[in-house]
């Protein structure tokens, strides 16, 4: 088998004609050299100037190697945990909704907190996989892979608590519109059951997108299979791809029509979500803000868990010149866009409560910032506002150990606003008399770490089996792809540069 | 197992030709050429897509798109239309005094199945015009061929185009920078 880098040194010219010599830019070995320079353009989005062979082993070996025993460590935990979630999910079912610690006026809390949370973290997988490619944002090829199967376990995460939640889990099925023996129909205008076909909807959509994506990568797989085990089924899910251009037509097509329809399903859901609570007419709930506020938020703790994922996994797998520092630069800079947006609706949404006018409105958000869950809403606040601040600083926006305590911090302060909006609302009824407070009880906690153990045990199946990396999109975005542009690699004969460099015959119609 | 009725391929001894390309940008110019020949039953194949390599090739625009409309608008109209249904006719219950027919509050339903029906047309249409599933196909008998997911650029001719000649087609593929030539075998 061929070395993983078979040439370090990409000898033809460069992807970006400003940058002339490999000193500058194309040669960028060490990660400091790879951020945008005003002077000598944009650098190549993967280092260590590969050739097309040398990416298909990188992302496949680590696939086809012996199981290694890092991903023990990480496996072993995960299934201890989704473990936790059977014995607690079983207990649920087994003694009721009283194991949590749920009452009256509290009837949503860790649940649906954890319910919204789970779904918001899928939403930066469809945003980098289906919206940064509408924007032609070439440097989503790298992680989108990963972060679309981070979105389809979140979303498996998130499916969870609505169905456990109900109580009499035993007629979960009325939420969808089966034709029974009662004659009885669900409630098409209310936002409960918009959240059933929205969610639904987007996991179904999210595999289809994922498998699209996967396919010529599971042909990868078929053709270099050493074994007859892993050809069947490699070769069985790759549906008998060729690679042939009169496929890769239609599928470029269906990819992208698949990414038009994302865009808006994806921002249909969190929208659908917040609805749930915002069509209400409860104070705190009831506000027309809710819809962006939780896209925005959504995107933000999304991309701190691509993060999270993304820094160990490019480690754990050396994948690190084809998941660059500038990849973290970017999503750290779209993590500080949408926790500044985040914490702007904070702000609007108090100058509203005031403005209002509305006694039992501006009661409910004083009372989130200085009544008995104030704990919660500070550590909301300085998780989520202030804390991502430091990504103003490029130091930080590329430092692997900030990134990676930022990308936790976050989704700590996500999981913390959802729990402020659903619980700080609730705790406090219209009549004192009414008022109650919300104390988690081990079952609560079991739950939320037993959806970090599913979510984590289908991360790493996810990741042993399947290629983590979209090659065929990778190879894309590499200089000498293009076939029109920068790169004539040595082997070419002196006669074809010189056709190349007519740009005549090189100009068919409509390419650039 | 294709969807769309059983292939075409090709009868008699031969499948056809087989040219590996060294780079992107050869295949470019040698489809260029192919397709000025006038051959008809062809194809090129590629790790990745190449870009701008369906003009080279003379493709013509894929008709997916309009499967997708057709199938969304029929999602978008079932939804719409249980939803009336339900309300309307089979179950009509007041809850919070709204109307039967709110038309508003069915609107994220409608939307929702108009996506679900338009991606799987876009997904299960993408799969019927490439002829997917299909296990089996004569390139496959290719050694080389494996590595058309790696980084190899083909070009294969098929023995029933009108313009097929296995030794002239074969030079005219060598003479367009082609590495190496395989003549295949009929599966």
């Amino acid at each position: 088998m061929t070395p993983a880098i078979r040439d370090d040194t990409y000898k033809g010219p460069l992807f970006n004609p400003k940058a002339q010599t490999g000193e500058q830019i194309g040669l960028a070995q060490t990660e400091a050299e790879l951020l945008d320079n005003p002077v000598a353009g944009r650098p190549t989005l993967i280092l260590r100037s590969p050739d097309f062979h040398s990416i298909t082993e990188a992302v496949a070996e680590p696939v086809e190697r012996p199981t290694p025993s890092g991903w023990w460590f990480f496996f072993i935990p995960s299934l201890a945990l989704l473990g936790l979630l059977g014995v607690a999910v079983s207990w649920l079912f087994w003694e009721g909704i009283g194991v949590w610690g749920l009452n009256v006026p509290v009837g949503w809390s860790w649940d649906i907190t954890n319910f919204v949370f789970w779904i918001g973290i899928g939403h930066a997988g469809t945003l980098i996989s289906a919206i940064l490619f509408l924007f032609r944002q070439t440097w989503r090829t790298s992680i989108n892979r990963a972060a679309e199967a981070m979105t389809i376990f979140a979303v498996m995460c998130a499916l969870l608590f609505p169905g456990i939640h109900v109580g009499r889990v035993w007629v979960a099925y009325w939420m969808f519109p089966l034709p029974n023996q009662m004659g009885v129909w669900p409630n098409f205008r209310s936002p409960l059951l918009w959240d059933v076909f929205a969610v639904s909807v987007y996991g179904t959509v999210s595999v289809l997108f994922w498998y699209v994506g996967l396919i010529p990568d599971l042909a990868m797989m078929r053709d270099r299979a050493k074994t007859r085990a892993r050809k069947l089924v490699y070769g069985f899910f790759a549906l008998g791809w060729r690679g042939s251009v009169r496929q890769w037509h239609h599928y470029e097509s269906a990819y992208l029509v698949l990414a038009a329809l994302a865009t808006p399903l994806v921002l249909s859901v969190h929208s659908i979500v917040s609805m749930d609570f915002a069509v209400s007419l409860l104070p705190g709930w009831h506000t027309t803000i809710f819809p962006p506020y939780f896209v925005a938020g959504a995107i933000f703790s999304g991309f701190a868990m691509v993060l999270t994922l993304m820094v160990i996994c490019r480690k754990v797998f050396r994948l690190e010149h084809i998941v660059t520092l500038r990849h973290f630069d970017y999503m750290a800079k779209i993590t500080l866009v949408t926790g500044t947006m985040v914490g702007f609706a904070y702000g609007t949404e108090f100058f509203t409560a005031w403005y209002s006018g509305n006694p039992y409105e501006f009661f409910t958000f004083l009372n989130r910032a200085g009544g008995p869950y104030a704990w919660a809403y500070w550590i909301m606040v300085s998780c989520n506002v202030i804390s991502p601040q430091v990504f103003w600083f490029k130091k930080a926006r590329t430092s692997i150990p900030i990134l990676f305590v930022m990308s936790i911090v976050i989704n700590i302060g996500m999981w913390f606003e959802r729990f402020v909006i659903i619980t700080t609302s609730l705790h406090r009824d219209f009549l004192p008399s009414a008022w109650g407070y919300f104390t988690p009880t081990m079952w609560d906690v079991a739950c939320l770490l037993g959806s970090f153990g599913l979510f984590f045990t289908m991360f790493c199946l996810f990741v042993r089996f399947i290629p983590m990396v979209a090659t065929a999109e990778v190879k894309t975005v590499l200089p000498q792809a293009n076939p029109h542009g920068g790169s004539v690699p040595e082997r070419e004969s002196e006669a074809h540069r010189r056709d190349l460099s007519g740009p005549g015959e090189l100009a068919p119609e409509g390419a650039s | 197992m294709p969807l769309l009725g059983a292939p075409r391929l090709p009868q008699g001894p031969n499948y056809g030709i087989l040219a590996e390309f060294a780079t992107p940008a050869d295949l470019y110019h040698a489809c260029q050429r192919v397709r000025d020949a006038g051959f008809t039953r062809w194809d090129a194949h590629t790790p990745f897509p190449v870009h701008g390599l369906e003009g080279a090739m003379g493709i013509r625009r894929s008709p997916l798109p309009w499967i997708v409309l057709g199938m969304g608008l029929t999602g978008a109209a079932l939804g719409f239309g249980l939803q009336y249904w339900v309300h309307t006719t089979a179950y009509p219950l007041v809850i919070s005094g709204k109307p039967y027919f709110a038309w508003p509050a069915m609107i994220p339903i409608t939307f929702e199945l108009g996506v679900l029906f338009a991606a799987l047309g876009a997904v299960f249409g993408m799969l019927g015009l490439n002829r997917l599933p299909m296990h089996h196909h004569p390139l496959f008998t290719s050694k080389v061929f494996e590595r058309v997911t790696d980084d190899a650029f083909f070009i294969s001719i098929e023995s029933w185009d009108p313009r097929f000649d296995p030794s002239a087609t074969g030079k005219l593929l060598e003479s367009l920078g082609a590495r190496r030539v395989e003549l295949l075998e009929s599966e």
